[in-house]
């Protein structure tokens, strides 16, 4: 870009925030002047400072941050390739890769994203196309094109580890995920260039924005969440009890009011309604086929803690553990978190989930003080390992507590693949939702308020 | 480097000479502040550096540091100004029974009687001076609409005196360790930063500049186990001081490689607790047993 900056450049930047805000970041009239103040102050050639000083001013947290930088890389992506379908220009492609020898031709991609600078490995993703991508008759869809580039190309990835000598076929995970990123873009951008015209814009599906790791970080969503669904099942609760107007007449207080009007009792005193006490049990899936999503569920759970008397807790991997005293102990969320991990006593087990049995464990421990007006929420993803699921028992459980929610971490996409048996357990809930990040946590707490009849 | 800096580089070599090698976002962060004479409000994770970079800033531009740690149930009179009545007191008490009413109350608030916390203190230096809110997160949200005020006009209005204005601009960072949402008012008026740990070959630079006496292959081993460690699930990660710390335990032991049997005597330095010594030694241990490590230090 002219360091002089084009004429154009203010309604780029305003429609540049109007996609951040589709996407859900508060970008104000001040975050705006912002961003028009601070590129007065930095080079506009150089792509880094220009990114970093807009994210400065536009993206005020971690999170926000990164959805900037898809939406960043989106935007301007999509101007450039406009641009370049407004004024007709094609790029030239590399001729004649097909006769190059493929070995050599993996050995150079995979040195170039081994350690290649950004430029060669885009250089690399197009000479990769060139070869492997069938030019022209791609299947139309570029998630799939790049997979077969990839597998075209024998890559594999590895976990980056320092000091270790890496497999001579493997390349770095996060160099082999940037060129996947690099042979998306000219797959994108070879498309456009077909077909003359720029696809729909999507917004950001909830996978890419998802935070790698940190839920402790979000805490703090959690908590206010979950204040949210603390005040959702009180009301709902008072609302359930019948339609008295108001309490019972309080009659100490009454009297003592009558006094101002000499003895006569004009006012009547009520006693205050106090909104029914949810009472609450939550079962929560600390298995390893939960592992990325359990500190998220135990953030939910240490959350409801601190918001729910009565609120019993239980840890389940092949037997279930109760550890409502773990949580109400301790009021570190890392302590309490430990803690749950070391001596709850689940640990000690196979490490293979069995939901038939933890429903009849539960129902052993809790089935008489299960009533109507209680409250079961489970949170796990149902894969039994190939065990009896005994649906029959949850059904009991079901039918016993007042309402049982379902909170499962994976995408609805695999539920009931492979050995998910959601399907056994779904008919008995009152709902069951996908649940893995404080979004989604906030939807429930909202279809909570819908479920109402 | 006292006026205002023409150039990212300016600030990054200013960071540099005071023993702070800070990264692409850092110094273009701290440059914009310079610049706009806006707040930085800066998070990350605990030990890379959030403070070190406003104390940085403070000694590269040659400016007083003022600090205000923030804790829960921080006040006003804590951070802003507070009334000294005793002095009032026995003002009052010297004036004796005659003097009028008006003459005291005019007397007794005045700015001889006014205690400057911090807040204030910074706004009325005469120089310019680097204001640090650590720990942000601490405080609850009434502080933080208190600090609007102060962050976004430079002001602070006292009901007996008026308004004192600032007499030159701080460089104002915030910092904040993430354990709360801070509110949308307080981050509009922010500059936004978010230092994360250092890749490796910038923590190294940053052992070598402070230590520069120890061996090159010492010290890349040294941050190479440091980012494995900060990979494990700990409770808590070394911060890159410690690895400082570390890099002069070893200087001072005279060791030429880190071995199990050193990793065992000297990790208590980067690693402080007890369940977390086990998870390192376990392993990181069992790597450096294995000799994995062992060609790398020079192949790296």
């Amino acid at each position: 870009m002219p360091p002089a900056g084009p004429p154009g450049f203010a309604p780029r930047l305003l429609e540049l925030a109007d996609e951040l805000r589709a996407e859900g970041l508060a970008v104000g009239t001040s975050e705006i002047l912002d961003a028009f103040h601070v590129l007065g102050e930095v080079s506009w050639t150089e792509q880094e400072d220009f990114r970093e000083a807009l994210a400065a001013t536009l993206a005020k947290s971690q999170e926000d941050r990164r959805v900037f930088e898809l939406v960043f890389e989106r935007f301007f992506f999509r101007a450039v390739e406009r641009e370049a379908v407004d004024r007709g220009l094609t790029d030239r492609r590399y001729e004649g890769a097909e006769r190059l020898d493929t070995e050599e031709l993996r050995g150079h991609i995979r040195q170039a994203i081994r350690e290649g600078s950004d430029g060669e490995m885009r250089d690399a993703a197009r000479l990769a196309i060139a070869a492997f991508g069938r030019q022209g008759e791609g299947s139309g869809v570029i998630g799939v094109d790049v997979q077969r580039i990839r597998r075209g190309l024998g890559l594999k990835g590895a976990p980056e580890e320092p000091g270790e000598r890496p497999a001579p076929d493997t390349v770095p995970r996060e160099r082999l995920r940037a060129f996947e990123r690099h042979l998306r873009r000219e797959l994108e951008r070879g498309l456009i260039e077909r077909t003359q015209s720029l696809p729909p814009a999507r917004p950001l599906s909830a996978l890419d924005r998802a935070l790698p790791g940190g839920p402790v970080e979000n805490l703090a969503a959690v908590h206010r969440a979950v204040a949210q669904l603390r005040r959702r099942l009180a009301t709902q609760g008072s609302e359930q009890r019948g339609r008295r107007a108001a309490g019972a007449v309080d009659v100490r207080r009454t009297l003592r009011a009558s006094l101002e009007t000499g003895g006569v009792p004009l006012r009547l005193k009520h006693r205050p309604r106090h909104p029914r006490r949810p009472e609450l049990y939550v079962l929560c899936d600390v298995s390893t086929s939960v592992t990325s999503a359990s500190v998220f569920f135990l953030s939910v759970l240490h959350a409801l803690h601190g918001s729910f008397r009565k609120l019993r807790s239980f840890v389940f991997v092949e037997r279930i553990s109760e550890v409502t005293e773990v949580f109400e102990r301790t009021r570190s969320f890392e302590e309490a978190s430990r803690r749950v991990s070391s001596d709850a006593g689940v640990a000690d087990v196979s490490g293979y989930t069995d939901y038939g049995r933890v429903w009849l464990e539960f129902l052993g421990r809790v089935a008489d003080d299960l009533d109507p007006r209680s409250s079961v929420i489970v949170l796990g993803d149902a894969r039994t390992n190939g065990r009896d699921p005994h649906a029959e028992v949850f059904a009991r459980v079901a039918e016993r507590a007042g309402r049982l929610f379902w909170m499962n971490p994976e995408p609805k996409l695999y539920w009931n693949y492979g050995d998910s048996v959601m399907r056994a357990y779904e008919p008995y809930c009152d709902g069951v939702f996908e649940c893995w990040s404080t979004r989604q946590l906030e939807g429930f707490v909202r279809a909570l308020t819908d479920l109402r009849r | 480097m006292d006026a205002v800096p023409q150039t990212i580089e300016e600030v990054r070599d200013g960071l540099a000479r005071t023993g702070y090698l800070a990264g692409e976002s850092a110094a273009l962060v701290s440059f914009l502040a310079a610049r706009l004479g806006k707040p930085v409000l800066v998070e990350g994770p605990a030990g890379v550096g959030k403070t070190e970079l406003a104390k940085a800033l403070a000694r590269a531009r040659g400016h007083k540091l003022i600090r205000l740690q923030c804790y829960e149930g921080l006040d006003e009179a804590k951070a802003l100004y507070e009334w000294n009545y005793r002095k009032q007191l026995l003002r009052i008490q010297a004036e004796g029974t005659d003097a009028g009413w008006d003459k005291v109350q005019d007397d007794i608030f005045g700015e001889e009687f006014l205690l400057s916390r911090p807040l204030l203190r910074a706004i009325s230096e005469d120089e310019p001076v680097v204001l640090l809110i650590d720990e942000i997160d601490k405080t609850d949200q009434e502080f933080e609409a208190m600090l609007l005020e102060v962050l976004s006009d430079f002001q602070v209005s006292i009901p007996e005196l008026g308004v004192v204005e600032a007499r030159s601009r701080p460089l104002v960072l915030l910092t904040s360790n993430n354990s709360r949402e801070l509110t949308e008012a307080l981050k509009r008026r922010c500059l936004y930063l978010w230092l994360d740990y250092p890749d490796l070959e910038r923590e190294l630079e940053i052992v070598r500049l402070h230590e520069p006496d120890l061996a090159e292959t010492v010290a890349r081993r040294l941050v190479e186990i440091v980012h494995m460690v900060r990979r494990l699930d700990l409770k808590k990660p070394p911060s890159i001081a410690e690895s400082i710390d570390w890099a002069r335990a070893l200087l001072l032991l005279g060791a030429d490689d880190i071995d199990r049997d050193m990793l065992e005597r000297t990790m208590s330095i980067v690693v402080k607790h007890r369940t977390d010594l086990d998870v390192v030694l376990e392993r990181v241990g069992a790597k450096l047993s294995d000799g994995l490590l062992a060609s790398s230090a020079t192949s790296a």
